[in-house]
């Protein structure tokens, strides 16, 4: 059993180092791990469990206490969050104080004009990544995607309503 | 409309309650790819914590470090608006209502696996999906019609998001060269 906790801590630990530019782009590396070297999980249920860590409220990088829990309980559960989370968050922690620090300096005002345009960049770059990973996109689901980007574009509409449309636009059509 | 959103700034600092039913709220709405979206709605529209320039250096510096993009883009913001305790009451808020959600999930699939019922909630979330991406994108245009005025930025903009989000390049080398040139224009223009 301690040694399962050794493993998912190394593990997670490991790739959330290689999380540059979010979680997704550690999936592949995670679903080899967990299914292929580990066995912790079928490929089946690993998929199951992407899912849900997406259809779920909050982070998808949670997907780790999934696979935490099946692997070794609760204390997997723990074990995988601490390792997930704790190493980035001190990083980005201490790239905050020296932010704060900076204040109103004239080097943060240069870092800031110049971060603005890549963070709307990579904001269209995440929207379109997700667009384009297809398979699930359907014809119902395409508009479903076009409606809702114009709505919360233009009109303070609660997205909540838009997630609950969404999810009732596609059980009504069927796919 | 206008008026509440460029209101920001952080000329009343939030209570350590405050920020924490903040990001709770946050990872409450944020679904799949909409977290950004939800991120910026609670902190820059409703709230007035941060202006959006402040939120997007927030954002491009929470890509840059490893882990999980809005993870520590709510410590950051924590961190920037009450110091340490921030940044761990929006880490808890963002994280623990979500944590419990997915691990009753997590344990009510593995209780009925291959039920009936899987394939209508496979399809709800179909479509929840496809309206979490559509409020990313929505965040995009409503974050460059305010922010990206000139040329220049638009430009950077386009390339940043077309070889990312199309072309699929890797992240890592698209900003390392996206960054020192904008870093680089944006000195050059620093006296206009």
């Amino acid at each position: 059993m301690s040694q399962i906790l050794v493993q998912l801590a190394s593990l997670f630990v490991v790739l959330s180092m290689l999380a540059f530019g979010g979680g997704a782009g550690i999936i592949p590396d995670m679903q080899r791990a967990v299914v292929d070297q580990y066995h912790w999980l079928t490929a089946r249920e690993f998929l199951d469990m992407f899912a849900i860590s997406r259809a779920a409220p909050g982070p998808g990088s949670l997907i780790v206490v999934l696979i935490g829990q099946k692997a070794a309980g609760a204390a997997g559960a723990a074990v995988s969050f601490v390792a997930m989370f704790a190493p980035s968050c001190i990083v980005i922690y201490l790239v905050s104080r020296v932010w704060h620090r900076a204040g109103k300096s004239a080097w943060r005002d240069v870092v800031e004009r110049a971060f603005a345009p890549i963070a709307v960049g990579l904001t269209f770059a995440s929207g379109f990544a997700l667009l384009l990973q297809g398979s699930e996109h359907s014809v119902a689901a395409y508009a479903v995607t076009a409606v809702a980007t114009g709505a919360f574009a233009l009109t303070e509409i609660n997205p909540l309503f838009l997630l609950g449309g969404g999810a009732a636009v596609l059980l009504l059509v069927g796919g | 409309m206008r008026n509440r959103e460029t209101a920001g700034g952080s000329s009343t600092s939030p209570t350590l309650t405050q920020v924490f039913w903040g990001f709770v709220t946050i990872g409450l709405m944020g679904f799949g790819g909409g977290l950004t979206a939800s991120v910026r709605r609670e902190v820059v529209s409703r709230r007035g914590w941060l202006d959006d320039r402040q939120f997007l250096s927030g954002y491009a510096l929470s890509q840059l470090v490893p882990g999980a993009t809005n993870v520590n883009l709510a410590v950051f913001i924590g961190s920037q608006l009450r110091g340490l305790s921030g940044a761990l009451v929006a880490f808890a808020g963002l994280t623990a209502p979500p944590l419990v959600i997915m691990l009753s999930i997590g344990a009510l699939y593995f209780h009925m696996q291959g039920n009936v019922g899987s394939a209508w909630f496979s399809l709800a979330l179909t479509g929840m999906g496809a309206v979490a991406v559509g409020l990313n994108l929505g965040t995009g245009i409503r974050l460059a019609r305010r922010n990206i005025r000139r040329l220049v930025p638009f430009a950077i903009m386009t390339v940043v998001a077309l070889s990312i989000g199309v072309f699929g390049l890797p992240l890592l080398y698209v900003l390392a060269v996206m960054m020192p040139l904008s870093l680089l224009l944006a000195w050059l223009s620093r006296q206009r």
